[in-house]
């Protein structure tokens, strides 16, 4: 049962002492309410407090951290089912099954690519973080894992049912979290032993929810807190079936023994490399923490991870883009100069209006903190005094000296004021209102 | 502790639509692919593309499709023959008054004669400019009076011409709304209020593709069918519609060579991966007619479609 964040704070030391990270205990108190804080980071909680807040404080499914620095993967925390509920919290890591079939060139090519791959996307760093290694050979396993985090520094899954083996290759970078995979219903005990020992992840694995979750439930009863599960789907269906269950039973029953995240394997689906890619996407809309495939071709891992990033952005804070003068189809001073706000969705529209016209254009993009035109414009944020100085600003008058300046057909209204505010040797013109007219009217614009 | 699967069943059901002879869409009583606490009776259906004029796109489409680009009819039997397409969505890029501009009559006349060369149902799209898609789609209803063909897009500004038009010729209309639940709520009152009956109406929410606002589309689509399924709002329990072909394939990362973006990966592969992983997300928030181009990616999604039926719901019957 989920207490309130003042129902908490009576229960704690309210020193404000400030160790726990939060300036007071009233704050710590509504984080663990909202699932976002653990009690362990209070230093000087009471036994009595423990048990009484022990179960309700921790997050519906709990954080796992896999791999270290820029390439660790950090899923879990989650605690809605729809994203408009409030938000996605931890982008899934993608990476890349590394097998023994590879010979050791092979092996380290493919971790090259996974180092080197890297998308820029609305101002982000989208890339791939995940090595999984596999083999059924000790030595060959614990010598794919060496490689990965030399040469990727890579967030690791090390595969085996074997805990001896995966002991063996945890061990010389235990410092890096690599994830242990799996235990299973037989050798729960001894890889639970190994991740204890060894302070790192572990996941397990059954083919059933109910025999998933009596794992789950060992792992609890023996203080496991970054454990991941792997329902071992076998079909798109069971995908659907097994992740929607697992998340509502975390969410909505704050069911513990299933309250972690999910490691999929859409690369061990599959044969073929187009359909693993659509099979991906499946597991990265519906909750899965970490989503493992057969290589790094990125025509099919550049679609996923915008996927990931669209799936997993906040819906109350718009994804904007960063003020500046954006060039299209190459520019040149007698190029159009566009201007329009920071909006992704404005930019993605006008922007690929403009590039699919062919037509060479400047388009200035106004941060007006992610709002669309009319709502810019209503809020009295994109209107002639923002505007003008910013254009000044721009830089645009150097690369396009004709100082003609197309605004939005539908803030029309502020023509006449933006063309005073800019002053002499400014033009400001009534561009169209929709983006689908762009195209037609930039092939009929002229600088004279 | 032993797991009870946490089932949800709920209390609205969407509507089944008919559109052509007798295929049904919607009549969904649970969230999309729930079959293991619900029903989906009809399978989302892809509806392929065919356009009234030759259009230019990036190659891996073009190709595809150059021997048909300036005969409908002859596109449309590919369309079907070839690829089994469910249903063919004719886009009519003609009647653009900034492009071609063609005349109700010329339209309805390509209406007429695609629909003649086909078995499977059609569906009528203008280009979304009010005024002249009412003058063709009224047309075409009229023209088209025995043929149950669905005609969209149907906004606020033209649900009344248009709406009339089906009415009088038992027309099913494609409601479009700019990625607003309300909005398309209230699109569906007006709609019912002129007349239309409720069994005659299908959402299209726009479509944003991947990476261009597929996460609001998605959103959209998701609380379009809690609305409809858990609170049951009879305004809301319309299937849905995804005219998605057009947005992926202007995406830049589905035309945008390997020369000019090395680091992009295969044009090709890319651009089918596009339409495929779009159509796929949508199939997840509750499309039930995907509006589709690339054959290899309607092929892949059809293999979604399928893949998402297969359930191994004894796992979790109580």
């Amino acid at each position: 049962m989920a207490l309130s964040g003042l129902q908490i704070f009576k229960l704690l030391a309210k020193t404000n002492c400030k160790e726990c990270g939060f300036p007071t205990c009233m704050a710590f108190a509504m984080q663990l309410a909202a699932g976002k804080a653990e009690l362990d980071q209070c230093p000087y909680v009471s036994d009595e407090a423990k048990a009484a807040l022990g179960e309700a404080s921790a997050p519906p499914v709990r954080k796992v951290t896999v791999g270290t620095g820029d390439m660790a993967v950090t899923v879990g925390e989650e605690t809605v089912l729809y994203r408009h509920e409030k938000r996605f919290e931890h982008l899934p890591g993608l990476g890349v099954l590394i097998t023994d079939e590879m010979d050791e060139a092979q092996a380290a090519s493919l971790l090259t690519q996974l180092k080197q791959t890297e998308f820029n996307y609305v101002g982000q760093n989208l890339r791939p973080r995940v090595a999984a290694v596999k083999s059924d050979d000790p030595g060959k396993l614990a010598k794919l894992a060496a490689m990965a985090v030399e040469i990727a520094c890579a967030a690791v899954v090390i595969m085996s049912d074997d805990a001896a083996a995966l002991k063996a290759a945890a061990e010389p970078i235990k410092d890096n979290k690599p994830l242990l995979y799996a235990a299973n219903e037989s050798n729960f005990d001894a890889v639970a032993a190994v991740a204890k020992e060894l302070d790192v992840p572990f996941a397990i694995k059954a083919d059933t929810l109910d025999k998933l979750a009596e794992l789950g439930q060992k792992a609890l009863d023996g203080d496991f807190k970054e454990v991941v599960l792997d329902p071992s789907s076998s079909s798109l269906g069971d995908v659907l079936m097994n992740q929607t269950l697992i998340r509502r039973a975390a969410i909505r029953k704050t069911f513990r023994a299933l309250g972690f995240p999910t490691i999929g394997f859409p690369c061990l689906m599959t044969g073929d490399k187009m359909l693993e890619a659509v099979y991906a996407s499946v597991f990265i809309a519906k909750y899965t923490g970490f989503v493992i495939l057969s290589d790094l071709d990125p025509a099919r891992v550049m679609p996923l991870l915008y996927l990931s990033q669209n799936i997993y952005t906040d819906p109350q804070r718009p994804m904007q883009m960063d003020q500046g003068v954006y060039p299209i189809n190459d520019p040149g001073p007698d190029s159009p100069i566009l201007v329009t706000t920071n909006f992704s969705l404005t930019y993605f529209t006008v922007s690929s209006e403009v590039e699919a016209s062919k037509v060479p254009a400047w388009l200035c993009i106004m941060d007006v903190e992610g709002q669309s035109v009319l709502t810019a414009w209503a809020a009295g944020k994109f209107v002639a005094d923002a505007i003008a100085p910013f254009l000044k600003k721009s830089g645009i008058e150097e690369k396009a000296p004709h100082r003609k300046v197309v605004i939005p057909g539908y803030v029309a209204q502020i023509s006449g004021e933006l063309d005073e505010e800019l002053g002499e040797g400014w033009e400001v013109q009534v561009g169209v209102r929709e983006a689908a007219d762009i195209p037609k009217f930039l092939r009929q614009w002229s600088a004279n | 502790m032993s797991f009870e699967p946490p089932i949800e069943t709920c209390k609205g059901t969407i509507r089944e639509v008919t559109i052509g002879s007798d295929t049904k869409v919607g009549g969904e009583t649970t969230f999309p692919f729930h079959l293991w606490e619900g029903e989906m009776p009809n399978a989302p259906m892809v509806a392929m593309e065919v356009y009234d004029e030759p259009q230019e796109w990036p190659e891996a489409v073009q190709k595809v499709y150059a021997d048909v680009m300036s005969d409908p009819v002859a596109w449309a039997r590919k369309c079907q023959d070839e690829f089994k397409a469910d249903a063919i969505c004719l886009q009519l890029r003609s009647i653009d008054p900034n492009g071609s501009d063609a005349s109700p009559e010329s339209a309805a006349e390509t209406v007429r004669k695609v629909n003649e060369a086909i078995d499977i149902p059609l569906i009528v799209y203008g280009t979304g400019t009010p005024d002249k898609d009412a003058d063709v789609l009224k047309k075409v209803a009229e023209v088209m009076a025995d043929a149950n063909i669905p005609l969209g897009p149907v906004d606020d500004a033209n649900h009344r011409l248009i709406g009339a038009a089906a009415m009088g010729y038992k027309k099913p209309v494609v409601g479009f709304t700019s990625m607003d639940v309300n909005l398309a709520k209230q699109l569906n009152v007006l709609l019912t209020q002129l007349g239309v009956p409720e069994d005659k109406i299908i959402i299209d929410p726009t479509t944003g593709a991947l990476g261009y606002g597929l996460e609001y589309c998605y959103s959209i689509m998701e609380r379009d069918r809690l609305a409809a399924l858990v609170q049951n709002d009879g305004k809301m329990q319309m299937p849905i519609l995804n005219n998605l072909a057009p947005e992926t394939w202007k995406a830049k990362e589905s035309r945008v060579s390997e020369e000019e973006e090395p680091t992009y990966g295969n044009v090709e592969t890319r651009g089918i991966l596009w339409e495929a992983i779009t159509a796929t997300t949508l199939l997840l928030a509750g499309t039930d007619i995907l509006v589709m181009r690339h054959p290899k990616a309607v092929e892949l999604v059809r293999a979604a479609i399928d893949g998402l039926q297969a359930q191994s719901k004894e796992k979790v019957a109580s």
